[in-house]
């Protein structure tokens, strides 16, 4: 076996000449290879770190600019809400004074037709009174041959009219 | 090449020759893996981007596989380890993976390099220990609560597995580049022989190298996990030198 053939110079100048390459290549790797790796990453970390935190920032300012127009658009509902109940509430007292002066006036018109029906029907009682009185004269002229006493007559048909609207 | 005399000689491979003097050919693969390293790491990280690209990529996963492993098991007071941990595992690996290569040689097969790397880690380790600690760390030797009368049984049985460390360490590693690269080597030499018989040899022959195919696959498996292993019990040794059990 070549490893264990000691008797070679070649194995003793091998391990001296390794220990100067290995020297050698930890100095280098010490020195220039990894402190740009740690670097890099440390670079890396960092930016990934300010992104992240950049990220959060905008993410809280967009919640917040979400939460700001909700608010508004709660508001401008309550807003609408109250202004449809204010204008509801106006066309109602609008519909009710409305209703009243209908009424007023309606009931207005009743009386006076009421009033006016009163007077037609006085004056058709009066004009049947003399009517009636004129008739029982003549009918009383004609049945007897006398003449009444127009006062009597009177009485007699206003006794009569009252018994019957009375009656 | 191993089959040509008819027989198989698998071990052909670790033989050392000198390129220049006193150079050998398994210190020129030495170089090409610093250089491989470096070039990764220098030509990886030439542009720094935020947004890395494939190189850069391979680079920071090498740096931060080798930083998490050193922080998981050392802690992180073995933050100042961590190039050696990482020129150790860059080492290894690189040793492990340019072996994969056709003709290339695998300086990691060689039980003096493995086992200066181990030593290496071992008087590193003991050092810092000693460092840390001072007097303190050889009651490392008698775990606290162990009775007094038991410490001559104890002691040398500690100071033992304290020792045995350099030896696993680079054992292992040179044991399994070895078995690893042999039987790929015998199977190929199968490959060769059998195919030399025509007919039904080139039938035959089809079954080490479908073995052989699998088994490039299962070595490179090897040749990282050896590397990983060889880092992580050198972190487990710094973690046992900073906190003393």
């Amino acid at each position: 076996m070549p490893q264990l053939d000691f008797a070679n110079p070649l194995v003793l100048s091998q391990v001296l000449w390794m220990l100067v390459i290995f020297g050698a290549l930890y100095v280098l790797v010490t020195k220039v290879a990894l402190p740009p790796v740690a670097q890099v990453l440390a670079d890396r970390e960092a930016a990934i770190a300010a992104d992240l935190e950049a990220a959060r920032k905008l993410k809280e300012e967009a919640d917040a600019a979400l939460a700001e127009q909700e608010r508004a658009a709660a508001r401008a509902r309550a807003e609408a809400q109250a202004a449809i109940r204010e204008a509801t509430e106006a066309a109602k007292a609008e519909a009710a004074k409305a209703q009243a002066a209908l009424n007023a006036r309606l009931s207005a018109e009743l009386a006076a037709a009421e009033q006016r029906i009163a007077e037609a029907k006085a004056k058709a009682l009066s004009a049947i009174r003399s009517i009636a009185a004129e008739a029982a004269a003549e009918a009383t002229a004609k049945l007897t041959g006398l003449a009444p006493d127009p006062a009597a007559v009177v009485a007699a048909v206003d006794s009569a009219l009252a018994a019957r609207q009375e009656g | 090449m191993a089959a040509e005399g008819k027989t198989i000689d698998a071990l052909s491979q670790f033989a050392l020759s000198e390129v220049a003097a006193g150079f050998a050919n398994s210190n020129l693969y030495m170089l090409i893996a610093g250089v491989a390293i470096s070039s990764l790491m220098v030509l990886g990280m030439r542009r720094r981007e935020r947004v890395p690209g494939r190189l850069q990529s391979l680079a920071e996963v090498s740096y931060q596989f080798v930083h998490n492993m050193v922080d998981e098991q050392v802690g992180h007071e073995g933050r100042r380890f961590f190039p050696f941990v990482f020129t150790l595992f860059m080492f290894v690996l690189f040793g492990n993976m340019l072996g994969m290569l056709p003709y290339a040689f695998t300086f990691t097969s060689h039980i003096a390099v493995t086992f200066t790397l181990a030593l290496v880690v071992f008087i590193l380790v003991t050092a810092v220990a000693i460092a840390l600690h001072g007097a303190k760390f050889f009651g490392y030797f008698l775990p606290e609560g162990a009775p007094l009368w038991l410490a001559p049984i104890i002691i040398p049985i500690e100071v033992i597995s304290y020792l045995s460390r350099v030896v696993s360490l680079s054992v292992r590693l040179f044991a399994n580049m070895v078995a690893g690269h042999v039987m790929l080597k015998v199977f190929a030499t199968f490959v060769v022989l059998l195919g030399s018989l025509g007919g039904i040899g080139l039938i035959g022959a089809a079954a080490p190298l479908a073995l052989n195919i699998a088994l490039v696959g299962f070595e490179f498996l090897v040749a990282f996990l050896q590397a990983y292993v060889f880092a992580i019990l050198t972190c487990i040794y710094l973690h046992d030198a900073v906190h003393l059990h």
